[in-house]
C-alpha cells in the first residue's frame, strides 16, 4: 500500500506517493531523480549518502523515507543559491582541492554544512571529528579539512 | 628558471564544480530508457563440481527477461591467461565464481530470481595457502593447467619471473654483514568509494555501446571486441562511454565477468542492462592487491655498501589471472633499482589457491616489494652499526646510472629527499631514544616516464580550435579523479598562449578519443602530456602560418601569450586569436586549425631477462615519519609525516599533493589497519565496519615536499606521480615502530596485536639472555 508524504526538499514543499519499505536514498534518487546524494554501501557506513534532516546530518541510505514526514530534508541539489551559485562550503572545496573523484563529495560538503553551521569556528580535531562519518579513498582528507577550515574563514 | 603562466599553479579541477554540486553523472546515476538490471548469482563453495543448475522457476517470475548460466552461453574467455569465463559451468574454483546471472525489469525483481535458482554442487577438497598448493598432490584449481619441463600439471603459474644480475651467492660470500628475514603482506581492496558496474547497449546493427568505469577504454574495448566475435558478432564495433569514475586505484584496469555478463543479458534481451555491485560485492567479487611470502637477504659490505640483493617471493594469484598476475615484473623495479646495489636475484611464483584472484592496485607490487627491501635496510644497517640515514644516503641511486635492470637513470633527487626527510625529523638529534617514540625513513623507485608494459606505451591526442579561440582536446587518457583532465588543459594552454579555462578536455568517448593504453603505472601526466604538448605544438605552428599571412609578418617571428598573437620584433603589432582563427575559416581557400599527435615514449620493453629501460625516467621519494607506541595496547600513533618526492616539475601542486596525501593515507592503512580477511576463502569482513580504512580522526597531518628535478624529456619536466606516494609509506612506519620500542613486526598489516605479540616476545628473550648472563 502506497502512503503519501509532505516534507520539505531543498525549501520547496514535496508531496509523493511512496512504499513505506522505502528507504531516504531510494526516494530522493529513485523517485525524484535527485542523484546527488550517492549511495556507497548502503549501511550507513561510508557517509557518502549524507542529507541534511532538520539541519543536522542523517545518511539517507538506512533512512526511511516515512519519517521525514513533516520535516524538513536538504540534499547537495539544495545548497547552491536561487542564481546556481556555489555554497561558500562548495566554492572551498573546489578551491582547495577537496575533490578528486568526488563520489564522496556531496555528503562530506553536507557534513562540513552541518559542523558549520552549529559550530561555525571548528578546531581542526573538530572537522576531523564532524567528517568523519564520511570516507574518502582519495585524498587522505587533508584538503578537505583545509577546505572546511577554509569555509569557516580561519 | 622558466616563467610560465599556467604551468606550477593550483588551478582547481576541471570537473570539481560539477561533482561539488552533485550534478556529475557516476555509472550509479545512468539510465536508459527500456534498461534492464542485471545481478548475479555467485558460487556457495571455494571449490566444487556443479552437478545441475535449475533455473527454471527464476525464468518463470513476472519481470525476468532472462537468466544465463555457464551452459548456455558462448565461449568467452578472458583473463591474462585466459582461464577466466564469464559463467561458470562444470566447476566453481572460488567463492567469487559467478554461476548464473539474470536480467529483470526492477533490481529486487531479478535478486528475487537468483533466489529460485537451484544449484548441485559436489565439494571439492579446497586449497587456500599458496605454498601448500605447490606442493604435489596438492589439489589442482585448473586440472588442465600444466607447468615445468614434463608439462605436468600443476597450480604454479608459468610465468618465469625471474632476474639476475652479477653474481649474488659470491657477493654474499664477500658480505661483511648479510641479514636474511621473511616478511609477509596481505589482501587490501580499493575501496573506491562508487562501487563498480556498466551499462551494455546494442544497437540494432549489433554495435555495442558500453558504459563503462574502465581505465583502460582502448584495450577494454578490444576485449568486448574479441568477446563479440566469440557470440557470432565479428566485425561489430564497439564504443565505450566513461561516466564520471568513483575511484579506480587499479581496479579497473582489466575487465571482468561482470561486464561481459551484461553484454551477454543485453545482447540476449536486446534491451540495455546495467549491473551495479553493492558494497558486500565490492568487496568480495572484485580482486585485491596481492598477498604475497618474500624471502629477503641483503649483505653490505663493512662501510655499508650493499653488496646484494636475494629475493624469493611466493605470490597467492587465487583462482584466476587478471593483469595483477603480472606484478613480478613491476616488483622487479625496486628490487633490482632501489639504491645501489649491484648483485641481484629475484624468483617469483604465483600460485593458483581456491581464493579470490588479485589485481592491479596503486603501486602494483613495488607497496609489496618495497616493504622487505626498505625495512630490512634497517635492519642490515643496524648491524653495521651505521645510522639508517647514512646506510641509505651511502646507497642513495644518482643521475647518470645504470641499474642492474638496465634502468637509465636520468633525473634523480633521491639524495634531496633523504636530506630534507632527516632534516625535517632533526633526525640526528630525535633518532635512537627507544622511549616509546620513535622514527623512520622509507624511500621508492618507480617508473616517471610511462612504462613499457604492451608492445605500446602510446598515447593519442587531437586538438582543434572553434572560431572563437576555444580549444578542444580530444586524449585517450583516462580522469578517474586524479585531474589527469585538467593538468592536460594546462599543458596545451601553456604551449598555446592561451587560458585553462579556454580549454576543453574531452576524454570519455572512444569514438571521438585517440588510443591509449590506459591510465596504469603513473604514466598519464607524462605520456597523455606529452601527446597534448605535441599536438599543441602542431596546433601553434598551424595558428602562427594563419596570423603570418593576415599580420603581413614571418611565422618565426610571431608567438602567442594570453590569447593574443604578436610579433616579437613589434609586440604592438597583434591580433586576438579569434581573429585569426576566422580568417582561417572565413578566407576562400581556408583552413580548420586542427592537430593530432601521438607519443609513445622512448622506453623499452623488458627482454628475456626482464632488463631494459622500461621508463624514460623515473620517480623517487622518501617518507618519514614519527610515531609514538603504546607498550600498553600496542597502538601506533603518528605524530609527524613528511612525504618528499622527487616529481621532476609539478604541473599543478596542488592536485600533485592530492595525489601525494591520497598515496600516503592509503599506505598508511596498508601498514597499520588494512586487510581483507579470508577464511577458507571467505571473505570475513565485506563492509565498512569490518574493514578497517582510516577516517578523518585517523589520519596524520602529511607534509609534502616537492622536489624538483625538472626531467628533460617530462611535459615541461614532470615525471608521473599517481602512485609514488603510497610505495614507502609501509616500511617507514614498520622502521619508526623500531625505533621506539625495538620490535620489528615483519607481516603487515602492523596491528596492535602483533605489536603487542612482539612486545611479549622481546621480553621474554631479553629475559633469557639475562638468566644465561647469570
Amino acid at each position: 500500500m502506497k502512503q503519501t508524504i509532505t516534507f520539505n526538499l531543498n525549501g520547496e514543499s514535496v508531496q509523493v506517493e511512496i512504499e513505506p519499505h522505502l528507504t531516504l536514498l531510494q526516494l530522493l534518487r529513485d523517485k525524484l531523480e535527485l542523484t546527488g546524494t550517492k549511495e556507497g554501501c548502503g549501511m550507513g557506513e561510508c557517509g557518502a549518502c549524507t542529507v541534511l534532516l532538520d539541519g543536522k546530518t542523517i545518511n539517507s541510505c538506512i533512512f526511511p523515507a516515512m519519517e521525514v514526514e513533516g520535516r524538513s530534508v536538504t540534499t547537495i541539489e539544495g545548497l547552491t543559491d536561487a542564481q546556481g551559485n556555489l555554497h561558500p562550503i562548495q566554492k572551498a572545496f573546489v578551491e582547495y582541492g577537496a575533490i578528486q573523484c568526488g563520489f564522496c563529495t556531496p555528503g562530506m560538503v553536507l557534513s562540513a554544512k552541518a559542523l558549520l553551521d552549529e559550530n561555525p569556528k571548528p578546531t581542526e580535531e573538530e572537522i576531523r571529528n564532524g567528517i568523519a562519518g564520511n570516507l574518502c579513498r582519495c585524498t587522505g582528507y587533508l584538503q578537505i579539512v583545509q577546505a572546511i577550515k577554509a569555509a569557516s574563514g580561519q | 628558471m622558466e616563467e610560465f603562466i599556467n604551468v606550477g599553479k593550483r588551478i582547481p579541477k576541471m570537473d570539481a564544480e560539477e561533482k561539488v554540486t552533485g550534478k556529475a553523472i557516476y555509472i550509479h546515476d545512468l539510465k536508459v530508457p527500456g534498461m534492464l538490471y542485471g545481478k548475479i548469482l555467485y558460487s556457495s563453495h571455494p571449490h566444487a563440481k556443479i552437478k545441475s543448475i535449475d533455473t527454471s522457476k527464476a525464468e518463470k517470475l513476472p519481470g525476468v527477461k532472462a537468466v544465463l548460466t555457464g551452459y548456455n552461453i558462448p565461449p568467452i574467455k578472458f583473463g591474462v591467461y585466459k582461464d577466466n569465463v564469464p559463467l561458470k559451468a562444470n566447476k566453481v574454483c572460488s567463492l567469487r565464481d559467478e554461476v548464473a546471472a539474470v536480467a529483470a525489469t526492477d533490481p529486487e525483481i531479478a535478486e528475487e530470481a537468483l533466489n529460485l535458482i537451484k544449484v548441485e554442487y559436489e565439494i571439492l577438497p579446497a586449497i587456500f595457502d599458496p605454498e601448500e598448493a605447490m606442493k604435489e598432490g596438492a589439489p589442482l584449481i585448473h586440472e588442465e593447467h600444466v607447468g615445468g619441463k614434463e608439462k605436468k600439471p600443476t597450480n604454479v603459474l608459468n610465468f618465469p619471473w625471474r632476474l639476475i644480475a652479477g653474481d649474488v651467492d659470491e657477493a654474499r660470500k664477500n658480505s661483511a654483514y648479510v641479514a636474511q628475514d621473511r616478511f609477509k603482506v596481505t589482501w587490501v581492496a580499493h575501496c573506491c568509494m562508487g562501487t563498480s558496474g556498466c551499462l551494455a547497449q546494442f544497437d540494432q546493427k549489433n554495435n555495442l555501446t558500453m558504459y563503462s568505469i574502465t581505465q583502460i577504454p582502448s584495450l577494454a574495448q578490444r576485449d568486448y571486441m574479441d568477446a563479440l566475435a566469440t557470440m557470432g558478432l565479428k566485425d561489430k564495433r564497439v564504443r565505450v562511454i566513461k561516466t564520471m569514475i568513483g575511484g579506480g586505484f587499479g581496479s579497473k584496469l582489466d575487465t571482468y565477468a561482470f561486464e561481459y555478463i551484461a553484454i551477454l543479458l543485453a545482447h540476449k534481451t536486446r534491451k540495455p542492462v546495467k549491473i551495479l555491485f553493492s558494497r558486500e560485492e565490492e568487496f568480495f567479487a572484485t580482486s585485491p592487491r596481492q598477498p604475497a611470502i618474500i624471502d629477503i637477504a641483503q649483505g653490505c659490505s663493512k662501510d655499508g655498501k650493499l653488496t646484494f640483493r636475494d629475493i624469493k617471493m611466493v605470490l597467492d594469484n587465487g583462482a584466476y589471472t587478471s593483469w595483477g598476475a603480472t606484478t613480478p615484473s613491476v616488483m622487479m623495479m625496486p628490487i633490482s633499482s632501489l639504491y645501489k646495489v649491484p648483485n641481484v636475484r629475484y624468483v617469483a611464483k604465483c600460485v593458483y589457491t581456491n581464493n579470490t584472484y588479485s589485481q592491479a592496485m596503486r603501486g602494483y607490487g613495488n607497496p609489496q616489494a618495497t616493504f622487505a627491501i626498505d625495512s630490512q635496510i634497517d635492519i642490515l644497517a643496524e648491524m653495521a652499526g651505521i645510522d639508517p640515514l647514512d646506510f641509505r644516503l651511502r646507497n642513495a641511486n644518482t643521475p647518470g646510472e645504470v641499474t642492474p635492470q638496465n634502468f637509465k637513470i636520468i633525473t634523480c633527487g633521491l639524495r634531496e629527499c633523504i636530506d630534507i626527510v632527516a632534516q625535517k625529523l632533526d633526525w640526528r638529534q630525535n633518532r635512537g631514544r627507544r622511549d616509546g617514540r620513535g622514527m623512520g625513513m622509507a624511500s621508492m623507485i618507480h617508473v616517471g616516464g610511462g612504462a613499457r608494459v604492451y608492445k605500446s606505451d602510446g598515447c593519442g591526442t587531437i586538438i582543434k580550435m572553434d572560431d572563437f579561440g576555444t580549444v578542444n582536446v580530444f586524449t585517450g587518457a583516462t580522469d578517474m579523479g586524479q585531474g589527469s583532465e585538467t593538468v592536460i588543459a594546462q599543458i596545451v594552454a601553456e604551449e598555446l598562449g592561451v587560458r585553462v579555462e579556454d580549454v576543453v578536455v574531452t576524454h570519455t568517448d572512444t569514438d571521438i578519443c585517440p588510443w591509449d593504453v590506459g591510465a596504469h603505472a603513473s604514466r598519464t601526466t607524462f605520456v597523455a602530456g606529452n601527446s597534448a604538448r605535441g599536438a599543441a605544438k602542431k596546433v601553434k605552428d598551424q595558428l602562427l602560418e594563419v596570423a603570418s599571412k593576415s599580420m603581413g609578418e614571418s611565422p618565426e617571428n610571431l608567438d602567442i601569450r594570453d590569447r593574443t598573437v604578436f610579433s616579437k620584433k613589434d609586440p604592438e603589432k597583434k591580433s586576438p586569436l579569434g581573429k585569426v582563427l576566422r580568417a582561417a575559416h572565413y578566407t576562400a581557400g581556408g583552413s580548420m586549425v586542427m592537430a593530432e599527435h601521438f607519443y609513445d615514449p622512448t622506453n623499452e620493453n623488458l627482454d628475456r631477462e626482464f632488463k631494459g629501460n622500461l621508463s624514460v625516467t623515473y620517480a623517487y621519494g622518501t617518507h618519514g615519519v614519527e610515531v609514538e607506541v603504546d607498550k600498553e595496547t600496542g597502538q601506533v600513533k603518528i605524530l609527524k609525516y613528511i612525504a618528499a618526492h622527487d616529481v621532476g616539475r609539478a604541473i599543478n601542486p596542488m592536485l600533485l599533493e592530492g595525489q601525494v596525501y591520497g598515496g600516503a593515507t592509503m599506505g598508511i592503512g596498508y601498514a597499520l589497519t588494512e586487510r581483507l580477511i579470508l577464511k577458507d576463502g571467505k571473505v570475513m569482513n565485506p563492509n565498512f565496519l569490518d574493514y578497517k580504512m582510516l577516517t578523518a580522526k585517523d589520519v596524520p597531518n602529511i607534509e609534502t615536499i616537492v622536489i624538483e628535478t625538472n626531467d628533460p624529456f617530462g611535459p615541461f619536466g614532470a615525471k608521473g606521480i599517481g602512485e609514488p606516494g603510497l610505495v614507502p609509506t609501509a616500511p617507514a612506519i614498520a622502521n619508526a615502530i623500531y625505533d621506539a620500542v625495538g620490535v620489528r613486526v615483519k607481516d603487515l598489516p602492523i596491528t596492535p596485536e602483533k605489536v603487542l605479540a612482539a612486545l611479549k616476545e622481546k621480553r621474554i628473550q631479553e629475559t633469557v639472555v639475562r638468566i644465561q648472563k647469570k
